[in-house]
């Protein structure tokens, strides 16, 4: 199940965030990577040392884009000069898909610039889905959408966050983004079973995962993405791949960013549970 | 671990999961248009109730970013009183449900804090010098009186400080006394962000261009990344100083953190005044600031400004150049532009 049609029939394995901080060493040492993935936002400009770097690492590696302010679910539709950006970056690093949340930022023209959670209302499955159809064919780009690690749930919710998931997916045809950190945090934060939500899901829409470290808090866990995987959301990883078979999958790394080296290492340890597999594949 | 209450409604109701699955081939297909056309009172029932939904959906972001978008008390906490003066618990518990550990006051003040954070760190790095005029405690509750008056409206924060020179001219008490040198220095913060990434066009060959167009009738435009100032200080020195000292910017990823910790700013003294003519440009990917002659100056002006070549190189002859150089120097300073690759086509 590894490349299927939401990822653009690829088989990528382990890659890592592309950071401002390991710029110089990638370009350097010019180090074995699978494949980098990009936050769009950051090279949606039109010049200078950000596309001059992109450029350089496109010489050598693949790039995929992942994208955090597309806001699939805010109330207003695509913007178009947004659209023509990513479409822009999308022609230059020709990647295979192209990934957003499945969260709003949003309403009436201001910007939050966060990765805020849906009410899980049929209504709002919808709204989601239209978007997503309507990015996608402007971008003709599979498109995958990725859960959010929340902190907060609505009363107007309808359904669990996972049969919401489920909605929007099968309403727009797109593949997910599985973040299983995300799951982690948000069933922590909302009591939960993770692996409710693990089995639950469409798994031969999981395009690509995401694997990161959180921080815990008294009464609380919040998505940081400054340290290494902790061991539960390996657990979950393993299961996961079970379920959907060795998938392209992401280290992120976003604060108090280690050596390139180091980061590389903590992604590699994903190499095992997909190692795992293809022999259990290959025996069966 | 709890085990999770599965909403009786959303078994209930009919999925799109469900539809699509049964709605498969030109047999269902037919039946379903067949069941649309008898039940059309039906559909605009669903349609209208559609609508009503995502009416409700676009509410509750708005009352979600009210709550988030409000400035934090100087405790950074979540403010006690709402909008009407409610208290923020009553008014936040209509549409944010608690749990056994956080309130619904709790749970939206996460987002609360993560909204300012963010931002007011993008400020922090956007404007290193202003920040060094002023100190950080100056600088911070400036920085939020101007998100509250400009929230973004830009999907990329590296838009969020595009009013600040505006701002500061409406608001003097935030720079006093050093509101002209203020002034200055974030038209120079802002033109830095415009250089860095700012739009480059083909460059002209000027030389060739030169050899055969009618300098009376030759619009020469420049590249988009190029800023011309004016200012009444030095701020180019004083900027370099300032971010010599700093740390690189950071980068837009889906992390949120708690207050992040900077090294104390160390304030800066406020040079004397002295006219400084500055390009604002571009070269192998990095920001250059380069002093100008005002003659110079005046040249570049006028051609951004879209006036002739001829009337532009006539501005600055008219203002005092001696009329024995000036050709020479005028060709020297063509030559350099051209070579940094200023002059590009519309």
């Amino acid at each position: 199940m590894p490349a299927n049609r939401f990822n653009n029939f690829t088989n990528y394995g382990i890659g890592i965030g592309l950071r401002v901080p390991h710029y110089q060493h990638i370009l350097s040492r010019k180090p074995t990577v699978d494949w980098f993935e990009i936050i769009s936002e950051n090279f949606m400009v039109d010049a200078g040392r950000p596309l001059h770097v992109l450029d350089q690492i496109l010489e050598q590696y693949r790039v995929v884009q992942h994208g955090v302010a597309m806001y699939l679910g805010s109330p207003d539709g695509p913007d178009p000069t947004h659209l023509r950006k990513i479409k822009r970056l999308v022609k230059r690093t020709n990647t295979p898909w192209l990934s957003d949340h499945l969260c709003w930022g949003s309403v009436d023209g201001r910007f939050t610039h966060d990765l805020l959670p849906m009410p899980y209302t049929f209504a709002a499955a919808e709204h989601c889905a239209q978007k997503i159809r309507e990015v996608r064919d402007y971008l003709e780009v599979p498109i995958l959408v990725e859960n959010l690690s929340s902190y907060a749930e609505f009363h107007a919710s309808e359904m669990t966050e996972w049969e919401f998931l489920n909605e929007v997916v099968e309403r727009a045809d797109c593949g997910i983004l599985l973040d299983v950190n995300n799951i982690y945090v948000s069933s922590k934060n909302h009591n939960f079973d993770p692996y409710d939500y693990l089995n639950n899901i469409p798994h031969h829409r999981v395009g690509q995962m995401h694997i990161a470290g959180h921080s815990k808090f008294e009464k609380y866990l919040l998505d940081t993405h400054d340290h290494p995987v902790l061991d539960p959301v390996w657990k979950m990883y393993a299961h996961v791949s079970k379920l959907t078979g060795p998938t392209a999958t992401l280290l992120e790394w976003d604060d108090r960013i280690p050596s390139f080296d180091e980061v590389h290492k903590e992604a590699l340890k994903a190499n095992k549970f997909c190692k795992e597999l293809v022999h259990e594949e290959a025996a069966a | 671990m709890k085990k999770p209450r599965r909403k009786k409604t959303a078994s209930r109701r009919q999925s799109a999961v469900a539809v699509a699955r049964r709605a498969t081939g030109s047999v269902a297909h037919a039946k379903l248009k067949k069941f649309a056309t008898i039940n059309e009172p039906a559909a605009q029932r669903a349609a209208a109730t559609e609508k009503a939904g995502r009416q409700e959906m676009r509410e509750i972001q708005r009352l979600f970013a009210k709550a988030i978008m409000r400035p934090l008390t100087k405790g950074y906490n979540m403010q006690p009183k709402w909008t009407d003066g409610r208290s923020t618990k009553k008014a936040v518990g209509k549409f944010i449900k608690p749990n056994d550990r956080l309130s619904s006051f709790e749970r939206i003040e996460i987002y609360n804090k993560q909204y300012w954070f963010r931002l007011l760190d993008s400020l922090y790095e956007d404007f290193p010098g202003l920040r060094a005029l002023l100190g950080d405690a100056r600088f911070h509750q400036l920085s939020i009186a101007y998100i509250d008056k400009h929230p973004s409206t830009s999907f990329t924060l590296r838009d969020l400080g595009q009013h600040m020179e505006k701002f500061l001219a409406k608001n003097p008490k935030w720079t006093q006394p050093h509101e002209k040198f203020a002034r200055d220095l974030v038209r120079l913060e802002w033109a830095h962000i415009l250089a860095f990434d700012g739009a480059e066009l083909p460059p002209l060959e000027i030389d060739e261009l030169l050899d055969r167009a009618d300098p009376a009738t030759l619009k020469l435009n420049l590249q988009p990344y190029l800023t011309l100032l004016a200012c009444d200080y030095p701020v180019d020195d004083f900027l370099i100083s300032v971010r010599r000292r700093e740390e690189p910017r950071g980068e837009a990823s889906n992390a949120i953190s708690e207050k992040r910790t900077h090294a104390r700013t160390k304030k800066v003294k406020v040079p004397t005044p002295e006219k400084a003519y500055l390009a604002i440009h571009r070269q192998d990917q990095g920001v250059w600031y380069k002093r100008l002659d005002p003659a110079a100056y005046r040249v570049l002006r006028a051609l951004q400004k879209g006036e002739t070549l001829q009337k532009a190189v006539e501005r600055a002859a008219l203002r005092g150049k001696s009329a024995e150089n000036f050709p020479r120097t005028l060709q020297n300073w063509f030559a350099q532009w051209a070579a940094f690759g200023w002059f590009c086509r519309a």
